[in-house]
């Protein structure tokens, strides 16, 4: 026994160390570690891609060609630059359903059963589920950007403030991620998980100002739709990429993303934790 | 020198739609370099016993220890000593074998290198190096199992956890397996076992515990479980259950252990399987009965069930041992002369 178990090296620390500067490395390279799998799980699965690339881009062309004829944008700006925030964050806000799908399968499978014995990171599975899914998005936004030019986006404000609008869509983005992995941990298999989802994606993405001004819902909807964090992100969105006032949307945005972090992560982390 | 594993009066109840008393006051001990068999049907407890040993699964009540370190206490220390190969491959399908194999080895802390290294040995030992740079959707269930067992030895565990390691293979994969996890013995690992099989533990374990609604309800080696059962089963069908009535008392005759009538088939474990044999067949001769089938085979699980508790195990089909996900297991299949 001690034969082949002196055989096994260990890094400068034991896996089992507790000094706390060793348990933060370790716990960002077990992350890194789930990271790396789940984002080779995802280029593996063509559904994944599919979701991840078509299916955004056969919403900015049928928003384009088809309904944006019908859609007067306000300020009489081109409806195509009013549309690409809406898409982005749409786009984010859908993929991250493949958080929730993800960790569902995870147990399913057992493989988070493997996990928990393993001497890794607790937080690991957790982080690295939505560490892939942010990796994720930023390859779709990258992808939406040169298809939003290839259909005549044409933003206005420079490159800075450009990506300062993919950054707040990417912080919002993280966010929903923590709390579909809520929806991942309760759900019974991958499947639920997704039916879950969708009912409460459609609300947030459609009763929003992502495709239409919200002055032409009826009045009892127009609070909800202003107010709610889809509406708030793509308003910023569009205030850093085409113009317009700028600095209340981009905190009430920056509002709701980090408001939902600090409630969704502990309420993951539990989940996790309780989940027998 | 303290045992290798330590179960002490285990207690869990998971609570939800239905409660259920998995672990009601489970003890054993396992000593190091042995094979421990746990044994009992589906929803017996011993997944739940498993997932509380692995540091998985927190018991309500009592206390375990892995080569002496306690597993709540000290559960990272624990989970750097052991490995666990569960019942449904816990392998990522997307990734390839090498690549799940790299992964655990990453997980475990090991240094790059050493996991390359060690991800190459485990494929060539598990027949896999021809495989191991395929997805696993590709694999078939033997592979992902042997796959599995594999990425529980990444790090070289002292003590390993194989829950069902062979529920749902072919007889192959499963001979396959035994061979390597008796390999595994021969170096030296301590190996507890959870089965569904008699044949199995009776090949692999030295030491076995029956299990049955959370308790431990026998406990000694292969040979004393058998010595207590009668070392074959005579099975004896019949065309109708008038017959059957009438050759109970002829197997009851051969004794020491009394025949069981389960609708047209009688069956009684017997010493001497051929001696029986045909001292039952001459007396059924002789009345004038002609049985429809007639079977020596190795007592399973049922019959130790049986023997012990004076029910089958099929009449337990509820209660899962708590992980309600988990679809039921097919009947044991079973070994032995036919």
């Amino acid at each position: 026994m001690t034969a082949t178990a002196a055989a096994v090296p260990t890094l400068s620390g034991a896996p089992h160390a507790t000094g706390v500067a060793r348990r933060v490395r370790w716990a960002l390279s077990d992350t890194w570690t789930v990271t790396r799998r789940n984002i080779i799980g995802y280029t593996r699965i063509p559904e994944s891609l599919f979701f991840s690339t078509v299916q955004p881009v056969m919403f900015v062309l049928l928003f384009r060609y088809v309904f944006g004829g019908a859609i007067t944008a306000p300020g009489g700006i081109p409806y195509v630059d009013y549309l690409m925030p809406g898409i982005f964050v749409q786009t984010v806000a859908f993929g991250s359903v493949s958080t929730s799908i993800g960790l569902a399968e995870d147990l399913q499978k057992g493989l988070i059963e493997r996990f928990r014995a393993l001497p890794m990171a607790r937080s690991a599975v957790l982080a690295g589920r939505t560490t892939a899914d942010l990796c994720r998005n930023i390859m779709v936004v990258i992808v939406m950007t040169g298809v939003g030019f290839l259909v005549g986006f044409r933003p206005s404000t420079g490159v800075a403030a450009y990506l300062a609008g993919v950054l707040l869509i990417l912080l919002f983005a993280y966010a929903l991620s923590w709390g579909f992995a809520v929806i991942g941990l309760s759900a019974p298999n991958s499947e639920t998980a997704q039916v879950m989802s969708f009912p409460l994606l459609f609300p947030l993405t459609f009763a929003s100002s992502a495709f239409v001004p919200v002055h032409s819902m009826p009045s009892w909807l127009q609070g909800f739709a202003t107010y709610q964090p889809v509406s708030v992100t793509v308003s910023a969105c569009r205030a850093l990429m085409i113009g317009g006032p700028t600095a209340s949307w981009v905190v009430q945005s920056a509002a709701w993303s980090v408001g939902l972090l600090l409630v969704l992560t502990p309420l993951a982390v539990w989940r996790y934790r309780n989940r027998t | 020198m303290p045992p290798a594993i330590e179960a002490e009066d285990l207690h869990k109840t998971f609570t939800g739609k239905q409660t259920v008393h998995a672990l009601v006051g489970v003890s054993f001990a396992v000593d190091e370099g042995t094979v421990f068999g746990l044994l009992g049907p589906n929803g017996s407890g011993k997944t739940t016993a498993v997932r509380v040993l692995t540091t998985i699964l927190r018991a309500d009540q009592g206390s375990a220890r892995v080569l002496g370190h306690d597993v709540v206490r000290q559960a990272g220390l624990v989970r750097s000593l052991i490995g666990l190969a569960g019942q449904y491959a816990a392998v990522d399908e997307n990734l390839t074998g090498r690549e799940n194999l790299v992964m655990v080895g990453r997980l475990n802390h090991l240094p790059g290198s050493f996991v390359a290294q060690r991800a190459r040995e485990l494929l060539v030992q598990f027949d896999l190096a021809d495989a191991g740079d395929r997805v696993l959707k590709t694999y078939s269930g033997g592979m992902r199992r042997r796959l599995d067992l594999a990425a529980a030895l990444v790090a070289r565990p002292t003590v390993l956890f194989l829950d069902e390691p062979t529920t749902g293979l072919d007889p192959q994969s499963r001979n396959d397996l035994w061979a390597v996890i008796e390999s595994l013995v021969e170096g030296g690992t301590t190996v507890l076992l959870t089965t569904q099989y008699l044949e199995e533990a009776d090949r692999l374990a030295g030491q076995l515990a029956v299990i049955d609604h959370g308790r431990v309800i026998a406990e000694g080696t292969p040979a004393q479980l058998k010595a207590e059962l009668g070392a074959t089963v005579l099975e004896v069908g019949l065309e109708n259950s008038d017959d059957a009535a009438r050759t109970r008392p002829v197997l009851d005759s051969l004794g020491p252990h009394t025949a069981n009538q389960n609708g047209n088939v009688v069956e009684v474990t017997v010493e001497q399987g051929a001696e029986a044999a045909m001292g039952a067949l001459r007396s059924l001769d002789q009345l004038g009965i002609t049985p429809a089938s007639f079977t020596l085979r190795e007592p399973s699980l049922d019959d130790v069930f049986l023997a012990l508790t004076g029910r089958r195990t099929e009449e337990e089909p509820h209660q899962d041992g708590g992980s309600s996900r988990r679809p039921g297991t097919p009947a044991p299949t079973q070994g032995g002369t036919r």
